[in-house]
């Protein structure tokens, strides 16, 4: 299992990047790895990130979809925010794992 | 070092309108806008319910002529059971249920999620005179009805693709 350090602390990542343990994030983290994707994060991105963390650790499945239903924002904002892959970029900083669905 | 040729571009034609053709295309579709590839979506023929208004959220499936149809348990569907008046709009409210319990939306709104991350989508301009289609017949996020010409110069490109479902 690779490692990596970011914001002063070493935290567990896969070969791709993302978090094999969400609980070793923070929000200090979260930016350093935003900044690595060229994106600076805002209330926004916080926002819809807890969103995405909360979905996770309930177990949920991330999808595109879901997005429009969190009451945060809409999917056209989200891809705004994270632009390129919108779902895979928030999910690597979010520090939960990439998310295993096809929509 | 290995040379990498990444997707950068899909156009996807649709030219069927059953459920499965339907959706193959939206979700190859909203999978490459999801992984920021640029994407066009063509739909041409029977495919174009799809981007009618008042039929793509009714779409079915073939109850008859469709050998790999199962019942619930796993049985083959005898072709006889499928000319049953309403079997196929069963079958096709099953097989939609079932996709909805995966988070996999109505036609209408997956059109609304894949234009949301910047796909384009297009009608075919033979297939509307065909079948008499106006342009107010279509959903509005048609961007425009392209001729085959106009349609292999909108998927040109380094890395294109194009794919025909």
């Amino acid at each position: 299992m690779a490692q990596k350090t970011y914001a002063g602390t070493v935290v567990d990542v896969n070969e791709e990047g993302y978090f094999t343990n969400p609980s070793q994030w923070t929000k200090d983290i979260a930016v350093e790895i935003a900044r690595e994707l060229d994106i600076t994060l805002t209330e926004q991105h916080f926002a819809i990130i807890d969103f995405l963390r909360k979905k996770h650790l309930n177990g949920e499945t991330l999808s595109i979809r879901s997005i429009n239903h969190s009451g945060v924002l809409d999917v056209k904002t989200f891809y705004q925010l994270f632009p390129g892959a919108p779902l895979k970029k928030a999910t690597k900083i979010a520090g939960i794992p990439k998310p295993a669905s096809c929509i | 070092m290995e040379q990498k040729y990444p997707v950068k571009k899909v156009n996807i034609i649709c030219a069927k309108g059953a459920i499965e053709d339907v959706y193959a295309t939206l979700i190859m579709g909203n999978g490459a806008v999801m992984e920021g590839i640029e994407t066009n979506l063509f739909f041409t023929f029977f495919g174009l319910d799809a981007i009618i208004k008042s039929r793509m959220d009714k779409l079915h499936t073939a109850v008859v002529g469709n050998p790999a149809l199962r019942l619930p348990g796993g049985l083959r569907m005898p072709t006889l059971l499928g000319v049953i008046p309403g079997m196929e709009s069963f079958t096709s409210w099953m097989m939609m249920n079932e996709m909805s319990k995966l988070d996999i939306p109505p036609v209408s709104e997956f059109l609304d999620l894949i234009v949301a991350g910047g796909g384009k989508i297009y009608a075919c301009k033979l297939a509307m005179d065909m079948f008499k289609f106006k342009k107010e017949d279509l959903s509005e996020h048609v961007i425009d009805i392209l001729t085959v010409g106009e349609f292999y110069e909108q998927a040109a490109g380094e890395g294109s693709h194009i794919i025909f479902t």
